[in-house]
């Protein structure tokens, strides 16, 4: 068996702990903007959002319903694009490449590396998302000639993207610790549709006879990142509030999940090895 | 004397196969004792397990058995790697960024305040002579380069133990001259250098002390000097035309005769046949040229060593009974 490893840091290292997660997460971000592919998809985002004002001006009567749905739903599948084309590579790049050598030769922890990978690209996405939904604003304002204060629950929606976002990089970020970055991208893609069908999967559990496929289905259901939660598009299109608790609770069930992904991806990278 | 590096029944099986059922020894045991501010050579063929040390004392990859201790310190504490550079065998660093930025993100790893990370990163960039590139993004760069970027970003932190994995590697002659310079101003400094190489010359110019490593076991450890001295294999005797008869009496004494134009070689394996020699060439009026002893050249005894080692493998290896 291997030997485990015992890590034992003076108080001025626990101090330089934070300093070097976040020149991690800085030099993930510098990297990730640097990617051409991210480029492409912030402009076809933008065009799409375009394409809504179109689309919007042609549907009599439900115009901002379409422009709405249609912009919330271009930040959405676009902003996961990109967590899932520059997620799977976070870690899986670097073993790839072996910079990962030069980085844990110095005195930098197994988990500093992975979370700050991890909040490099939350931050890419973050700023991400804010291009795309200034385009959604933009659109929506030469759309009605002006916005309503009732506009600004669309931010509740980019919120639980954002969110949803977090949670399809954890998942990126576990696989890519696994895995090569096409099976994690391929991984990380099914357990996005699942998580999206989860309410599905329950209820034909809940719909059978049989008491073995109900426990199933009930854990399934349980166990796996359930993305449809975090789907109020079509609400927020029709003028619908998002309510307070759902914000609490989706934010809370975001945290717990991206902190056991994290978790994993941590005691994944603490056992590999690089040679 | 402080040592250094220490090594306690260093120890690394790989694994492999589907179920990773199947084990490969990649080193064998090793116990080295290395002290501070020598520069130690660790040679070998290919697959001899040099990098596999290299990446155990780095925790890269951790040993099945067996431990180390660099600087007085388990080599399982992280703090340690803050007194350390390492450069891996053919180096591959970020490409997008330029050797500027990369040195300042290796110092910021460090934990270098920002005036003093500004003050190494022009240092190394004139020591390595990476002045005119230092805003070239490192894609752009030849093999040699980044090399040396890669040397520069070891030194950042002005470790106080430097391990080289195949430090020579991709550099032209030039290259090879200035990093050896290099290595010579880091002892000169007091720095304990660790360097693989399987270019013996190198080992040779540099290393106060080497190991030879063949198929993961260690074959010999030493001041190389002593090695090289008391490991010596023949005399040589060098005479001017000698006459047929006196060829006749001195040949059975020799291990070979290589005769070129009027000199004849004679390699005399026997140090108590030499004085018999210079008799027989003294009686038959043959000039005596010269005489010197033969030392093993670090050539030798590597070749010596490793196929010691291999004949030794193939003595174990003994099939089974049906």
């Amino acid at each position: 068996m291997p030997q485990r490893r015992k890590q034992s840091l003076s108080p001025h290292e626990r101090v330089n702990e934070m300093t070097r997660i976040g020149s991690i997460a800085f030099h993930t971000f510098k990297e990730s903007v640097r990617e051409r592919v991210l480029y492409n998809l912030i402009v076809f985002a933008l065009l799409m959002i375009g394409a809504a004002i179109l689309f919007a001006s042609i549907s009599v009567g439900v115009d901002q319903i379409i422009l709405v749905n249609l912009g919330l739903t271009s930040i959405s599948v676009f902003g996961l694009l990109m967590a899932i084309f520059i997620g799977i590579g976070l870690v899986s790049k670097e073993i790839e490449r072996k910079t990962v050598y030069v980085i844990l030769s110095k005195p930098v922890a197994r988990a500093e590396f992975i979370v700050g990978k991890y909040v490099g690209l939350l931050f890419t996405l973050l700023v991400n998302t804010s291009i795309m939904t200034a385009g959604f604003y933009l659109a929506l304002l030469y759309q009605k000639r002006g916005l309503e204060w009732h506009d600004l629950t669309a931010l509740a929606a980019i919120y639980f993207i954002l969110l949803e976002l977090a949670l399809v990089v954890g998942l990126a970020l576990l696989f890519s610790c696994l895995s090569t970055p096409i099976l994690s991208a391929v991984y990380t893609f099914c357990l996005f549709v699942i998580g999206n069908l989860l309410s599905d999967v329950r209820w034909f559990g809940e719909e059978s006879a049989s008491a073995v496929l109900r426990k199933a289905t009930a854990l399934v259901y349980y166990l796996l990142p359930n993305f449809g939660n975090f789907n109020v598009i079509t609400q927020v299109a029709h003028g619908e509030a998002v309510p307070g608790y759902l914000l609490v609770a989706n934010s809370c069930y975001a945290l717990l999940y991206i902190t056991v992904l994290v978790s994993g991806a941590i005691l994944i990278f603490e056992e590999r090895e690089f040679r | 004397m402080m040592l250094a590096i220490e090594t306690i029944d260093l120890t690394k099986d790989y694994r492999f196969g589907f179920w990773r059922k199947h084990s490969k020894r990649a080193l064998d045991s090793l116990n080295l004792q290395i002290e501070a501010g020598q520069v130690f050579g660790l040679l070998g063929p290919n697959g001899a397990g040099k990098t596999t040390t290299l990446t155990l004392l780095l925790r890269l990859i951790f040993p099945t058995r067996g431990t180390a201790r660099i600087l007085g310190t388990s080599f399982e504490d992280r703090a340690v790697r803050a007194r350390l550079g390492y450069l891996p065998e053919n180096p591959y660093l970020y490409d997008h960024l330029t050797p500027e930025e990369l040195l300042n993100y290796v110092g910021e790893l460090f934990g270098l305040p920002a005036a003093l990370r500004r003050s190494r990163v022009g240092e190394l960039i004139e020591q390595l002579g990476l002045a005119e590139s230092r805003k070239v993004p490192l894609r752009k760069f030849s093999k040699g380069m980044v090399q040396r970027t890669a040397i520069a970003q070891a030194l950042m932190n002005d470790p106080e133990v430097i391990f080289l994995d195949e430090p020579m590697s991709g550099l032209d002659p030039l290259g090879r001259r200035e990093v050896r310079d290099l290595i010579l101003g880091l002892k000169a400094r007091g720095k304990t250098v660790f360097f693989s190489t399987h270019i013996l010359s190198d080992a040779e110019t540099l290393c106060d002390q080497v190991a030879i490593l063949s198929r993961g076991r260690l074959q010999g450890c030493g001041d190389l000097h002593k090695i090289l001295r008391l490991e010596v294999s023949s005399t040589e005797v060098l005479l001017e035309d000698p006459a047929p008869a006196a060829m006749a009496e001195l040949q059975p004494h020799a291990a070979s005769v290589v005769r070129t134009g009027d000199w004849v070689r004679l390699e005399i394996p026997e140090e108590h046949e030499v004085p018999k020699i210079l008799e027989i060439a003294l009686r038959h009026g043959v000039r005596v040229v010269s005489l010197s002893p033969v030392k093993m050249s670090l050539e030798d005894f590597f070749l010596a060593k490793v196929s010691a080692s291999r004949d030794a493998t193939k003595e174990e290896a003994v099939p089974l009974p049906s």
